[in-house]
């Protein structure tokens, strides 16, 4: 009984609306966490392609990097409102807005990962007989992975916390929560749903963390000291760029 | 094409841009907002982040804090403050989430500007005998000018953009003119909306550009580099 009462009085904390209503926040983190998990991965899909021909080409670079900075000043509210004549009311307007946002922060940190890649290496691959792509993806990529995971960090936060704004085309997942909170003065549902993206956010980042250090094992060896030293294998060097995503922010 | 012309009628008709839910006014609101809470976030950020630069100390805390910031929503944090006993209180709660909202990126571009100061540089100010005090003013600070100014302009542009999100709570600014064009299906005036929103944060960009052009203490003091 003495349950209920928070619900009745209103409370911000109140373990009543969690029994009753985690269906529905269950429901709200699925959604928000699909959402994310499409905007991410199709953002990385389109990012790394641009971010091969910015380099690729000097005259490329230019207006990729122009208009995805331009992309990023256009409010999220007008970016999801804009998108709706294209895909009506549908999820595919939320996450093509994400995915829009995403790419200046990607293509930069792709780019700047790219050229961190030492020329010496790139012409040792060479003189083993790689070629473009075996280059590409066997030595520049890993190199670049630091870089490009930095990116990734910032880009899932951000947008978890942006898919919030996804609320006004009843896409939002937990910002759903927030915006039918906000209209009915519900405060433990507003306070909820909050407190679930941010650990959401945190959650992502920290697997993200995790997955860079299991696919960098290199930069680690390094700073175990002379031990590993005498490792032919261990090339790579300077995992100096790892985990600074505040260099990205300069950027902007 | 048809967006764009109606776009074009609906930003050149003068009924849209007076009265109350007018342009004008709107955009009054937009810059007043964004002007209080970048002058009030840069009160709070920039002389923390200049100590904390000039000590060496805090790296973790600013770099964090700006991966933090990102994390968490702008709007829930809105809708917190407006229902918390401060929701009452106007556009305070607006202003509060949106000087939390550009605090990092201004914290953590102060620190690293003031960070990456040539060591060198600084050990010769001090063999000089330069006070702590004289070290940030006339070494540190101009050094790291370019950095502060940076982060100022990304603040800035996202704070710009941001304020738009005060319209979902029913707040000011040109948000409204969105909310409202969304709610009536009109999608000529949600693209107006955006558009000046859009050319706000350029305009407010390119202000600040020049600003840094003009304020920059070491290029004024050595003036442009021969040949």
């Amino acid at each position: 009984m003495a349950g209920q009462d928070c619900l009745i009085s209103n409370d911000w904390i109140c373990g009543e609306y969690l029994r009753t209503r985690g269906q529905e926040l269950t429901d709200a983190t699925l959604q928000h966490i699909g959402i994310t998990l499409a905007s991410v991965a199709i953002g990385l899909l389109v990012a790394f392609p641009l971010a091969l021909l910015a380099r690729r080409w000097r005259a490329v670079a230019g207006p990729v990097l122009g208009l995805t900075t331009v992309l990023y000043t256009v409010p999220s509210l007008a970016m999801f409102s804009l998108l709706v004549p294209f895909f009506g009311l549908s999820p595919a307007v939320v996450i093509t807005g994400l995915v829009l946002y995403s790419l200046t922060i990607l293509v930069r940190n792709i780019l700047a990962g790219l050229a961190a890649v030492p020329e010496e290496t790139r012409e040792a691959a060479r003189g083993m007989g790689y070629g473009p792509v075996r280059l590409l993806f066997g030595v520049e990529l890993p190199l670049a992975l630091p870089a490009l995971m930095a990116g990734l960090r910032i880009t899932t936060v951000s947008t978890i916390s942006l898919t919030t704004v996804g609320a006004i085309l009843h896409y939002g997942g937990l910002g759903n929560l927030v915006y039918d909170g906000m209209h009915s003065y519900f405060k433990a549902q507003v306070l909820t749903a909050s407190v679930l993206c941010v650990a959401l956010a945190v959650a992502a980042d920290l697997l993200l963390l995790l997955v860079q250090r299991l696919l960098t094992p290199w930069t680690r060896a390094g700073k175990k000291a002379g031990k590993a030293a005498g490792k032919a294998k261990s090339g790579p060097g300077g995992g100096k760029a790892t985990g600074r995503p505040a260099a990205a922010e300069g950027a902007l | 094409m048809g967006v764009v012309e109606r776009t074009w009628t609906w930003l050149a008709t003068g009924a849209h841009w007076s009265g109350t839910d007018g342009v004008w006014h709107r955009l009054g609101e937009h810059l007043f907002l964004t002007v209080v809470c970048l002058a009030l976030s840069c009160a709070i950020a920039l002389p923390v982040a200049v100590l904390l630069g000039h000590l060496g100390k805090g790296g973790a805390l600013a770099v964090n804090l700006s991966n933090a910031g990102r994390a968490v929503p702008t709007f829930a944090v809105l809708v917190l403050l407006l229902l918390s006993p401060l929701g009452t209180h106007g556009s305070w709660p607006t202003v509060i989430a949106l000087v939390l909202f550009a605090i990092p990126p201004l914290l953590t571009n102060a620190y690293v500007g003031m960070r990456e100061v040539d060591r060198d540089v600084v050990e010769a100010a001090r063999g000089m005998g330069m006070t702590g005090r004289q070290l940030i003013a006339r070494v540190e600070l101009p050094l790291a000018f370019p950095l502060i100014v940076t982060g100022v302009r990304t603040a800035a542009v996202q704070v710009v953009a941001t304020t738009t999100l005060a319209a979902l709570p029913g707040g000011g600014g040109l948000g409204r003119i969105i909310t409202a064009g969304f709610r009536l299906t009109d999608t000529a005036q949600v693209v107006a909306g955006a558009l000046l929103v859009a050319v706000l944060a350029l305009l407010v960009e390119g202000v600040l550009v020049a600003a840094e052009r003009l304020l920059d203490p070491v290029r004024r003091r050595t003036g442009p580099v021969p040949g």
